[in-house]
């Protein structure tokens, strides 16, 4: 009972927090967009420890559906409609067929392997967009756009030039794909996920397709890291293949990792670190990669479990 | 006709044979035990027939279709469950969930994003028996990998039974367990033979146990059958005795 009350609350700060974080970010040295990058990224590391820690299996691969959510949203509002829906639907969907296609080709492979080919696929996609210059920009990326304000018929959201009610567009986006993702771990087809995560042999001996079952793990994972990736494109009206490199798939895993991969909002506690110091840091320091490479070796040495392995330990004793 | 027909099987590793040529018919109904010194082959023959390996010739016939090179998923689906000589659950769950994803699967809900509330309760009640059938109820809630030894075997052999196979695998299920433990799951597998008519083919060192609850006694040595018949037959046989049962007693 009590660990009921626990999740409860924790829920409830959560949302809260999230909720009215444009009135408070200020007086914590934040600002809106930093707010913006938070949920974004959020989503990101979420979407990824659907895979990492409910499922078990390791991506490093995780930016190359991100970026293709952000080209195809970029690319959408650039050569196609001026319509930020449209853009994330684009985008959205390029991304995930791209990870139904790879996927049936990977989800034979186990750890290490799964993890290197992911990678190795994840740069493909990275190095198209950075050669494919005429319609891609190249290394300079995608510019010479912007989101577009969505016209609801009876009132106009002007999301382009209020950061605020853009904030709550990007949330908007991130409750929705939270409620589905809870929705699909308290099923019992995410009860076949954990069960492939804690013994895949004896998940293949209660009858359950484990290959089938890690496809569609990963399939639904990029779904909403692709999500994520069309935020982040709109986010900065700018997209460059960074947003695909294997480095920012690292960034991914290191939040889940340092949050915590076995808790629901792990990820999200792991971006709030990660984002608020790389801006911090970074504009105090030219190591801001050391720093955060050493914090990270450091969580998982001494706290396995990650930041809110900790809490949790602690709430229970 | 037979439940299950495992015709002149055998499996090589590398130079090694570890089962040969070995066939073996068993009824619908029957509790079927497997013994044989260390390394006879007994573990290697259930992995062949629960497809966990593929033989290197030889056919397995269950229920009259040919499963011999089916997906070890797919002889569950068809009714063939399993436990390990080292027991396979899900360390890190607790007992009811170990219980629930069988049950879940077994009912064709594996894929399911939600269920309605009735199904959810006749599932929960499902997890229920089982759990009572064990003698889980008051672990209901624990993480299996904290509890004793007997508790996770107990759990492994009921989350076999969640799947409601028409033919149990049980690899030494007494293996590392008390005096106390040992006599609740040899009840435990009367009572699914005697009373759900469950058909068992059961790997078991403890020839107490073995004598106490098979119908027939195959005997493997070297990988390749040294005998079989009923306990009586087998206790009388000489060659057995020489070979095995000698050292045992
Ligand atoms: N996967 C494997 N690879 C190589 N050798 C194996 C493998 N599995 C079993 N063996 C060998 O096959 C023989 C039979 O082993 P096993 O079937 O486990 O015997 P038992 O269960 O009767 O003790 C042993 O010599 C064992 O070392
Ligand atoms: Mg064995």
């Amino acid at each position: 009972m009590g660990q009921i009350n626990n999740k409860l609350a924790a829920n409830a700060i959560v949302w809260l927090l999230l909720l009215t974080a444009p009135f408070w970010m200020h007086w914590v040295g934040g600002y809106t967009e930093l707010g913006s990058r938070v949920l974004v990224m959020a989503l990101a590391a979420m979407a990824l420890n659907f895979l990492l820690g409910f499922t078990g299996v390791l991506s490093f691969g995780h930016a190359a559906y991100f970026g293709l959510g952000a080209y195809g949203a970029a690319m959408t509002i650039k050569y196609l409609v001026p319509s930020t829906p449209l853009a994330i639907l684009v985008g959205v969907l390029v991304g995930t067929a791209a990870a139904a296609i790879i996927g049936t080709l990977i989800v034979k492979l186990r750890g290490v392997y799964f993890a290197m080919v992911t990678i190795a696929f994840g740069q493909v996609f990275y190095f198209i967009t950075f050669r494919w210059n005429t319609v891609t920009g190249g290394d300079d990326g995608l510019t010479n756009w912007t989101r577009v304000p969505i016209d609801l018929g009876f009132t106009k959201l002007d999301i382009l030039h209020n950061p605020e009610l853009f904030y709550y567009f990007i949330l908007f986006f991130f409750a929705l794909s939270v409620a589905l993702m809870t929705i699909l771990l308290r099923s019992p087809f995410g009860r076949t996920l954990l069960a492939i995560r804690e013994n895949e042999r004896r998940a293949r001996f209660l009858g359950i397709p484990v290959e089938r079952h890690i496809w569609l793990s990963f399939t639904i994972s990029c779904f909403f890291v692709s999500i994520a990736g069309a935020l982040y494109a709109l986010l900065n009206n700018f997209v460059d293949p960074r947003a695909l490199y294997w480095g920012l798939s690292g960034n991914f895993v290191i939040m889940a990792v340092l949050g915590g991969m076995r808790s629901f909002w792990g990820p999200l506690v792991g971006a709030v670190i990660f984002v608020v110091l790389q801006d911090y840091v970074s504009s105090m320091t030219q190591n801001w990669e050391s720093f955060i490479g050493l914090l990270f070796v450091l969580i998982v040495l001494f706290f396995p479990r990650g930041v809110l392995g900790i809490v949790r330990r602690k709430v229970a004793s | 006709m037979s439940l299950l027909q495992v015709d002149n099987i055998s499996r090589d590793f590398g130079s090694l044979v570890a089962v040969s040529g070995v066939s073996m018919a068993v009824e619908p109904g029957e509790l079927r035990a497997v013994i044989g010194p260390n390394g006879a082959g007994k573990t290697t023959f259930f992995n062949l027939i629960s497809g966990l390996l593929p033989p290197t010739s030889g056919r397995i016939v269950f229920d009259g279709k040919d499963i011999t090179n089916l997906l070890p998923a797919r002889r569950v689906w068809r009714g063939i469950a399993r436990t390990f000589q080292v027991t396979e659950i899900f360390p890190e769950l607790t007992v009811r969930e170990n219980l629930r994803i069988p049950v879940e699967g077994a009912a064709g809900y594996r894929l399911r994003p939600w269920l309605s509330r009735e199904v959810a309760q006749e599932m929960a009640a499902r997890v229920s028996g089982l759990m009572d059938m064990g003698g889980l109820r008051e672990k209901a809630d624990r993480l299996v990998g904290e509890l004793p030894h007997g508790d996770q075997r107990a759990t492994e052999i009921m989350m076999s039974l969640a799947l409601k196979p028409r033919l149990l695998l049980l690899d030494e299920p007494t293996a590392g367990m008390g005096d106390q433990e040992t006599y609740d799951i040899t009840r435990l597998i009367r009572r699914l033979h005697r009373e759900q008519k469950l058909t068992i083919v059961l790997i078991e060192h403890d020839m107490r146990v073995v004598f106490h609850l098979a119908d027939r006694i195959m005997v493997l040595a070297e990988g390749a059958v040294l005998a079989e018949g009923t306990p009586d037959e087998i206790a009388r046989n000489e060659g057995v005795q020489a070979a095995y049962l000698g050292k045992a007693a």
